[in-house]
């Protein structure tokens, strides 16, 4: 156990600790909106493309953070417009877009005689070779990321919600629009580092996918993703670096998703169970059968805490057990 | 109906569009005065719900103009005074959304940006989700709400901006009698406070006693302005496709889509 807190004692173990906890925290809240749009793939694309940006980094021996922001943007932008225009042919447009970036990466590396291996630090992530000048521009970046989700949060809502309602509430529906897939680029990039181009998409869906298996509003769904992202990734790291201590090789990138996975497993029966449950407590529709109908003999004195399922029903409450439901009408039961 | 100076609520002159070339609305004036409750009927593809896109600027216009008291739609940035209830299935997404959030952002029009919900945004909220009755209901999740219901959820939206013109896109279509009723009094409540209203619908049910004024499209043009109709009369064939009384041979109008037949379609021939 000394050994682990040995581990986090160390700068490289603690600059991954901050990237970690700002990428899962920012990556769910754009998410969110992702999810809410039917795009959940969309940070997948955008990671995609983002590889070309990293690749020409690589090669012109600039930041491949910022080369990877500007073109993960672009790629977003133009995903985005291809969205607004394409009615029929959007996804396949979108799947052009995608192995075009990924192709055009290993392709641009591989003329700049880059050795795989500094790319794969961005396909996969590298959370244990950060800078400071690394965690600088990702601490900013997430902080940017959270601050307009939040702070935009009742805006991007509208729009995502309901596109037409947004532009006769006179919203600049397009700027929101771009605005997202902006957002998005910004958090694959953020991202990037963490759990690598490659995995970007699962910490922005996962979490949130677990978060609404519970979750009954917006509100609730996007704060529970964020904590449950965070949980992931930090945990996700933790979970490495122990490891790590048993000459376990793991990789943190994949642990985090691993992870949050996990996670969506946990939650997935109990959201089961909590919509099976509120199915069978709706309430039955107002009406009474058309004739009195009383049951038979019926030795069992219904109540509150009686084991049977209470439904309310108009003014009553019916008793529902063996597809039967029973109301109680003076001395005897009825038939509802 | 009003005084000869103030602007109609929203009028329309010389309207056409076009949708991928095809003329969809043809050449419409039509005006609607503060204060009036319109219905705007017609067959499907008659061009009533494209009319009314073009009314809040969702569809742009080949010719003519529309003026929303008395301004241009380029030049009107009021859209606090307008409430608009699109033609929707569901008010569900891909993430859960409860009913307060819905009719919440109803309230955009008069929100700053990066600003909490203001005491009064919340009083708003909370009594257009009493109009609508789904008082009860608004930490539930829309979803778990059934067709009807979710459509008084996108009412209550508009509701919550306090407009005073509203635009509603078929709000009964595929909604249950008891949830009509209950939109019918809502709708009532906005018209005793003088809202102007334009209604989409096939058909009026419970809110034919609320209407002033009928107008019924076909073909892209308008047939019929005028005195409320009761709902067989909108569609007797010198308006429309006879849709639910059948009392005279069809007569078969064409519609904005072109038809993609093969030997083994059954005949489009006779009433739909």
């Amino acid at each position: 156990m000394n050994d682990l807190a040995d581990l986090f004692a160390l700068p490289f173990m603690q600059r991954a600790l901050i990237a970690a906890f700002v990428t899962g925290l920012a990556a769910p809240a754009i998410g969110t909106y992702l999810v809410q749009r039917r795009l959940a793939l969309m940070g997948d694309g955008i990671g995609h493309v983002a590889v070309t940006g990293v690749a020409i980094g690589l090669v012109t021996s600039t930041s491949p953070t910022w080369t990877a922001v500007v073109v993960a943007v672009a790629g977003a932008v133009l995903i985005e417009i291809v969205r607004e225009r394409g009615h029929t042919n959007g996804d396949v447009a979108l799947a052009l877009l995608f192995y075009g970036g990924l192709a055009g990466g290993i392709f641009i590396s591989g003329i700049g005689g880059q050795s795989t291996g500094a790319l794969q630090r961005y396909l996969f992530g590298s959370l244990t070779t950060l800078s400071i000048d690394d965690v600088l521009v990702t601490m900013v970046l997430a902080a940017a990321v959270v601050a307009l989700c939040l702070g935009l949060a009742p805006q991007l809502f509208a729009v995502a919600q309901d596109q037409e309602f947004a532009r006769v509430a006179g919203l600049r529906v397009r700027f929101y629009n771009v605005l997202v897939a902006v957002l998005a680029a910004v958090s694959v990039t953020v991202a990037m580092r963490t759990v690598g181009l490659l995995l970007v998409s699962a910490l922005m869906v996962v979490p949130v996918a677990t978060a609404q298996q519970v979750t009954r509003s917006f509100r609730t769904t996007i704060a529970a993703a964020m904590v449950l992202g965070t949980l992931a990734s930090v945990g996700g790291l933790a979970f490495a670096a122990a490891a790590s201590t048993y000459d376990v090789d793991a990789t943190p990138g994949p642990t985090i998703v691993l992870l949050a996975l996990a996670g969506y497993v946990v939650a997935w029966p109990v959201g089961m169970w909590l919509r099976r449950r509120a199915r069978l407590r709706a309430p039955f529709p107002s009406g009474s059968a058309p004739e009195h109908e009383p049951t038979g003999e019926h030795p069992h004195q219904h109540g509150p805490g009686c084991g049977h399922l209470a439904v309310p029903h108009d003014d009553h409450v019916d008793y529902v057990h063996d597809g039967h439901r029973h109301a109680e009408h003076g001395a005897h039961y009825d038939e509802h | 109906m009003t005084s000869a100076t103030a602007p109609a609520a929203v009028a329309i002159s010389g309207g056409s569009v076009e949708i991928g070339g095809r003329p969809v609305l043809r050449r419409i004036d039509l005006t609607v005065e503060i204060g009036d409750f319109v219905a705007l009927m017609g067959a499907n593809g008659s061009g009533k719900s494209t009319l009314v896109r073009a009314l809040v600027g969702l569809r742009p216009l080949s010719t003519g103009e529309v003026r929303l008291f008395g301004t241009t739609l380029e030049n009107f940035h009021d859209w606090q005074r307008l409430g608009f209830v699109p033609q929707r299935a569901t008010a569900a997404s891909g993430v859960p959304v409860s009913v307060h959030e819905v009719v919440a952002s109803g309230r955009l029009t008069h929100r700053r940006l990066f600003r909490p919900l203001t005491r009064a945004d919340r009083a708003a909220i909370d009594e257009a989700l009493e109009v609508v009755g789904l008082a009860h209901r608004r930490r539930d999740a829309v979803s778990h709400l059934s067709g009807g219901q979710q459509q008084r959820v996108l009412i209550a939206r508009a509701l919550a901006g306090d407009p005073d013109l509203f635009f509603l896109d078929e709000p009964t279509a595929g909604v249950d009698l008891p949830n009509q009723h209950a939109l019918a009094e809502a709708l009532g409540a906005l018209k005793e406070r003088g809202a102007t209203v334009v209604l989409v619908a096939h058909e009026l049910g419970p809110l034919a006693p609320l209407v002033d004024r009928a107008v019924v499209m076909r073909d892209g043009r308008v047939a019929y302005d005028g005195a409320p109709l009761r709902d067989h009369e909108a569609h007797e064939p010198w308006f429309a496709d006879p849709h639910t009384h059948h009392h005279s041979a069809p007569d078969r109008r064409h519609d904005h889509v072109p038809h993609v037949a093969s030997p083994l379609d059954p005949s489009d021939r006779g009433p739909r």
